[in-house]
């Protein structure tokens, strides 16, 4: 039987997800879903538990309590790992090696979206000229670009992104959003972490709000 | 017929659900070729060990005094114990750097088994930190007297001990990745675990010194690397997890 998820289910979902670290609750029990084409941006101040709630999400923490669903199955590693993209305030990629060679690695593991090679996705945020430098000769912003450039290389549908607006000049939180839009376009979704002292550009974005 | 429709049906199956990401093989590669060149960036670093095991063993001679049957009967052990030390430094950053930059979260993520990338990084590591070493052996052989029919026996000791002790080493790395001055902590949960197979290889190479059967002990040395090459990174995948969600 193939088992094809029914076209109605959301991407990613979660009911009653709830997380705690040494039995101090660090948020929820939350209800939401992020369908094919939407932006959800989680909103909190400092320590509300935007990146706990992103990494229970991702895979990297278990959920305390409540169900996480992945194409309307629960998921789990084999449905989940390779279709959700995770960029974090560590970008994943090493200091010594160059742009083209972290992402070669990464494309290694996650695949390549068709057409996108690591040269056009360096192009495309604006640092194709960096490519073959060490990263750690990069500045901050420079690097988060270079993780960006990732998003683009790599095919996983879902994003999660926690604070992708850190580091970035008034350039570069444009290029974010333009590029969040246009993932959501390609039937894509994301979800997005802020401090809320950004400009999100997606008037229509449901939002989550975490209490600390 | 049946059975080979039934197969394409599964491949396309599995196609389907692992429609992202790329094959085991591939990202093996893909891993093992980063680390390579990773390797070569950094391969100042890696030039110590070697340097380390070749002034310990030039300077035995001088500690000894120049009785070459003295250091014949010995050149076996010593050697060995020159390179499990000189092993040692290397395995405690097998994961901190991928920790600290994040590069482990990617690991978790990716749609391979979490267990196989991690042999891989055993093996790029075995490679490029340990290879060297059993490779110069010939040399410290020959500054230590020691009889050149043990030779090849110390060569195979090492072929099959060095990636024991390695793949052991990368369980307790991964361990031990989180925690700080991890290098301490590392050797003394290693030592207990290296004492048997250190045994087992010094007991080839007196065995091979003294004109008598080896086979044994080499036997039961590799017995325990196949052993740990299944079960070693799947324990190590764990720990991984763990290092991560910490």
């Amino acid at each position: 039987m193939d088992t094809f998820p029914a076209p109605a289910a959301p991407l990613l979902s979660a009911h009653r997800l709830a997380f705690s670290r040494n039995d101090e609750p660090v948020f929820g029990p939350l209800d939401f879903s992020l369908g094919s084409g939407e932006t959800v941006l989680v909103e909190g101040d400092n320590g509300s538990g935007k990146t706990t709630l992103l990494r229970v999400l991702a895979g990297m923490l278990p959920p305390g309590a409540g169900e996480i669903r992945f194409n309307g199955q629960p998921a789990s590693r084999d449905n989940r790992n390779g279709h959700v993209l995770w960029l974090g305030h560590r970008t994943g990629m090493n200091d010594s090696l160059s742009a083209r060679e972290n992402l070669g690695f990464l494309a290694g593991l996650y695949g390549t979206r068709s057409g996108m090679t690591a040269a056009t996705s360096m192009e495309r945020v604006g640092i194709g000229a960096w490519i073959d430098e060490p990263l750690r000769t990069l500045s901050a912003g420079q690097k988060k670009r270079v993780g960006l450039a990732r998003l683009l290389l790599s095919p996983g549908e879902v994003w999660l992104l926690d604070e992708p607006y850190a580091n970035l000049d008034r350039h570069g939180i444009d290029l974010v959003n333009a590029l969040i839009a246009e993932h959501c376009a390609g039937g894509g979704a994301a979800l997005v972490t802020s401090h809320g002292a950004v400009r999100f550009a997606d008037t229509r974005a449901r939002h989550i709000r975490l209490a600390a | 017929m049946a059975s080979t429709a039934q197969s394409m049906h599964d491949d396309r199956v599995a196609r389907g659900r692992r429609s992202s990401g790329t094959s085991a093989s591939a990202a093996c590669i893909a891993l093992l070729r980063r680390d390579l060149v990773l390797a070569w960036r950094r391969r100042g670093e890696l030039f110590l060990p070697l340097l380390y095991a070749v002034i310990v063993a030039a300077l035995f001679p001088f500690a000894l005094g120049p009785d070459p049957e003295l250091l014949a009967r010995i050149a076996g052990g010593v050697l060995l114990v020159i390179v499990v030390l000189a092993m040692l430094p290397a395995l405690e950053s097998m994961f901190r750097v991928d920790l600290e930059d994040g590069t482990l979260e990617q690991w978790l993520l990716a749609p391979q088994p979490l267990a196989l990338l991690a042999l891989t990084r055993v093996i790029a590591h075995w490679l490029t930190t340990v290879l060297p070493l059993v490779v110069v052996m010939p040399l410290l052989g020959a500054l230590l007297n020691l009889p050149v029919k043990v030779l090849p026996v110390l060569i195979v000791a090492l072929l099959l001990a060095t990636p024991l002790l390695v793949l052991l080493g990368s369980v307790l790395s991964a361990l031990a990745a989180g925690a700080r001055r991890s290098g301490i902590l590392l050797a003394l949960m290693l030592l207990p675990l290296a004492v048997p197979v250190v045994i087992f290889a010094a007991g080839a190479i007196a065995a091979a010194q003294a004109g008598m059967p080896f086979i044994a002990p080499l036997t039961w040395l590799a017995a325990a690397l196949i052993l740990a090459i299944v079960l070693a990174p799947l324990a190590c995948a764990a720990a991984l997890r763990i290092a991560v969600e910490s």
